[in-house]
């Protein structure tokens, strides 16, 4: 191997400068070992939008030739490292500008690497990751996604870590004195940052993933047409509308069926059904249409079309009927109507656990009151960072019980 | 009035730095000490404003920065700044760079030498981000000088040259850098950044001379006039294109001399052309896959090589004569369309057709249209091309047929 292809998968906005600064940092600590690199963004994810999933490219070689095979690309056919900087891309990639849904470890090469950073177990997150017809490594950097905005860098170490781990996985192309020797003197310059990379590579927890684990489902997945099945005018048939849910009543709308949206989610809004007041403000204000009208006038969130945006739940007159929880602890996109259905009880046990586990793994979509930036930090700095730091989206976040 | 911008404390050294194509402009820029700086958003251009924005916000250069209400304004600002003796920039992409089209039109009339960037990008619709050289090509009739790169490096030297040649009295024409959306502008890479006293030995100050707009110059710029007068002010641009060839050569002679760097022939590449069978005809990042590809095929024993031109206006016709009729066939892969041309061909093996016609010896031409709307120029695309190359080159004549690769069908 004479070159080093890394992607970074990354949240669009909330984590769009952590992504450009690891792989900048990745070509950098390279340079310092006499390589060559070109750092680049998948020019289809730009402009990108809150929490689509996009990726970012760090590609470093021996000589200029070498690299030369991998620019004026897009995306690299394969990657040795997939560096993926929020847990619950694990369910898959789904840009916006992207036709269907790239499991997490796609382009990771047999016996590459997964690196993430996480607070769940390498058991909890195959659960999500889509099976691989090749073994591959499953690198853990204990830490919480590192979320920030456009124009805010939250300096919570998260991009030394990751080069610390990197120096580990392919030391043949990232030595740790290297990395350190980067961070210390080219972009960052911070002896602090330094020790943060030498813990990580220390601290990096690796292992092996067979072919039986993982998430068995498939992605979806569709044929592109040919230029002559393609209808002429740059026009495209509309989606059909939809149809009654059941006994001619509610309303369940058809969806594009080659762009869903849930892999933007990182947050998920659960209903509590009873207390609903079928106001409809969260099936009009919901910019992407996902809640389809019950039989009974009370809407569900369709869990294929929604985003996580957090609007339903600012919008929402009812103290705790719509609140946002912690994606990550789902493993599918089933209907939570139907739950309710069933078993209206159980549905309230199930409800009052998904809250409540938000106090553990709440995610901070940017920041909301004075000092919550200093107060985030101090949780991720000291003790690895699994406090609850408020963050949830929507206007009346404040008004509500966490 | 100009405004010099502070000089930043000396470095003897290049320095390396981890930049896009687009900062790369942007460095080069600071470097030129521009004076008046014009910005609209559109992709992938809008890389090259935000670079430029950060500098000046970063206080490393002093410069008036005009966000206009679009592109149309965009380029008049920085036109009218020009006839008052400011160094100006500004830049555009796709349908952007066709809305600015009626400033784009009068600028070589007045002789104002205004450095665009256009980052290539598709034209609408279906509102692709990705690049197609059709954009920048507009202009292609009207007296724009137009060159394409390949590098964040070659970004960064030719606007600095670009600033050389435009603003040289013998030529004042507008000039216009193409760089390819995404694979330049969005692609960062390590170049080297020269300290500011080699650029100042190379970059004269802008002056307008009689031009100058100015109450001590009193002067009235583009009054209107009849069929008098207008085919002698063609003539004059015409002889400032024809000029700017001596020009372009001495900028370059005198940038290798001062920064140590940047190649022999202004006008064109030349990668493994010497023994080349088959030769390829390309510009910008097309370059790139290419040059793996011709290595690959060389392992082969298969003499290929790459022309990959640098310069379109002036097009450098008795060079690439001379560098292409050596050939068996020659290759043209275009990144754009003409439709309805001759042989459904793309702009540029057009061009080198017209170019070859007076040759004494002219090799097979084969015309390719590829990668348009940003799709990957693949190595296979780059074998196929060749092959038919081979079959034409076997059967002495070239193909009438316009060869589009990469296409689902």
């Amino acid at each position: 191997m004479a070159a080093l292809i890394s992607e970074i998968v990354y949240r669009g906005i909330f984590q769009k400068n952590l992504a450009s600064r690891i792989a900048r940092g990745i070509v950098l600590s390279a340079r310092k070992s006499g390589r060559w690199g070109i750092a680049f963004g998948r020019y289809g994810d730009s402009p990108q939008r809150n929490g689509i999933p996009a990726k970012d490219f760090a590609i470093v070689a021996d000589t200029k030739e070498e690299l030369e095979q991998n620019m004026a690309r897009y995306e690299p056919k394969h990657v040795d490292v997939t560096v993926c900087v929020d847990d619950t891309l694990a369910k898959g990639v789904e840009s916006w500008a992207w036709y269907g849904l790239q499991p997490i470890n796609r382009l990771t090469v047999p016996n590459g690497t997964v690196l993430m950073t996480s607070l769940q177990s390498g058991g909890e997150l195959l659960k999500d990751i889509h099976r691989k017809d090749a073994p591959y490594k499953l690198a853990l950097i204990r830490a919480k996604a590192s979320f920030s905005g456009l124009w805010v860098y939250k300096e919570d170490h998260t991009e030394v870590r990751i080069l610390g781990a990197l120096a580990k996985i392919a030391p043949a192309f990232l030595t740790l004195d290297g990395v350190c020797q980067a961070i210390a003197e080219m972009e960052w310059g911070s002896d602090l940052k330094v020790a943060s990379a030498r813990k990580a590579y220390e601290r990096l927890e690796t292992r092996e993933v067979k072919i039986t684990e993982g998430n068995p489902e498939v992605p979806y997945s569709f044929e592109m047409p040919k230029w002559w099945e393609m209808r002429e005018g740059v026009t495209i048939p509309a989606i059909p509308i939809g149809k009654p849910k059941e006994e001619g009543k509610g309303y369940v709308p058809e969806r594009n069926p080659y762009f869903k949206k849930f892999t933007t989610r990182t947050m998920r809004p659960v209903v509590n059904f009873d207390t609903c007041v079928k106001c409809t403000l969260c099936w009009i204000q919901c910019p992407d249409s996902c809640f389809d009208v019950m039989p009974d006038g009370t809407y569900d969130a369709n869990m294929e079309a929604c985003c996580g945006c957090g609007v339903c739940e600012a919008v929402c007159p009812v103290e705790n009927c719509i609140t946002m929880v912690n994606e990550s602890v789902f493993e599918d996109n089933a209907s939570q109507w139907e739950m309710w259905r069933k078993d209206k009880a159980a549905y309230q046990g199930w409800l009052t656990g998904k809250i409540g586990d938000k106090k553990a793994t709440v995610r901070s979509h940017g920041f909301r009151f004075r000092g919550q930036y200093e107060q985030e930090l101090e949780a991720d700095l000291d003790i690895g960072g699994a406090e609850i730091t408020a963050g949830i989206p929507g206007e009346n976040a404040q008004h509500k019980t966490v | 009035m100009a405004v010099a911008t502070k000089p930043a404390p000396a470095a003897a050294q290049d320095r390396e730095l981890l930049i896009s194509g687009s900062e790369a402009v942007a460095e080069a820029l600071t470097l030129a000490d521009i004076d008046v700086v014009t910005a609209y958003p559109i992709r992938p251009y809008d890389t090259v404003m935000q670079a430029i924005a950060k500098k000046i916000a970063n206080g490393q250069l002093v410069a008036e920065y005009i966000v206009a209400e679009g592109e149309h304004s965009q380029f008049e600002i920085v036109k009218h700044a020009s006839t008052v003796g400011a160094r100006v920039f500004c830049g555009s992409s796709g349908v952007g760079w066709a809305y600015a089209m009626e400033c784009l039109v009068v600028t070589p009339p007045l002789r104002v030498p205004m450095i665009a960037l256009v980052g290539n990008r598709a034209l609408d619709d279906p509102g692709a981000f990705g690049v197609e050289h059709n954009d920048a090509l507009f202009v292609r009739d009207l007296g724009w000088l137009l060159c394409w790169i390949d590098t964040s490096q070659e970004a960064l030297d030719t606007t600095l040259i670009a600033y050389r040649v435009a603003e040289d009295r013998r030529v004042f024409l507008p000039l216009a850098i193409s760089a390819d959306g995404a694979f330049l502008t969005h692609s960062q890479a390590l170049t080297m950044v020269p300290p500011k006293e080699k650029v100042e030995r190379f970059l004269p100050r802008y002056d307008r001379g009689d031009l100058l707009l100015h109450p001590d110059n009193p002067i009235t710029v583009a009054p209107q006039a009849n069929e008098d007068w207008v085919i002698e002010i063609r003539r004059q641009n015409n002889e400032a294109m024809g000029r700017a060839v001596g020009v372009i050569e001495e900028a370059y002679a005198d940038f290798r001399r001062i920064f140590g760097r940047g190649p022999e022939n202004p006008w064109f590449e030349e990668y493994m052309t010497a023994d080349a069978e088959i030769i390829l005809v390309g510009m910008g990042t097309i370059s790139l896959p290419i040059k793996v590809a011709i290595r690959e095929m060389r392992a082969k024993g298969k003499k290929v090589g790459l022309v990959r031109l640098r310069w379109f206006r002036p097009f450098p016709w008795e060079g690439l004569v001379k560098a292409l009729s050596k050939a068996q066939a020659i290759g043209v892969i275009d990144r754009d369309y003409s439709f309805g041309s001759p042989f459904g061909s793309g702009v540029v093996a057009n061009e080198i057709r017209a170019a070859l016609y007076n040759a004494e010896r002219r090799p097979p031409l084969l015309s390719f249209i590829c990668g348009l709307g940003g799709r990957e120029v693949t190595l296979e695309d780059v074998n196929k091309a060749t092959e038919m190359c081979y079959g034409a080159a076997t059967a002495g004549k070239s193909d009438t047929k316009t060869h589009w690769l990469g296409v689902r069908e």
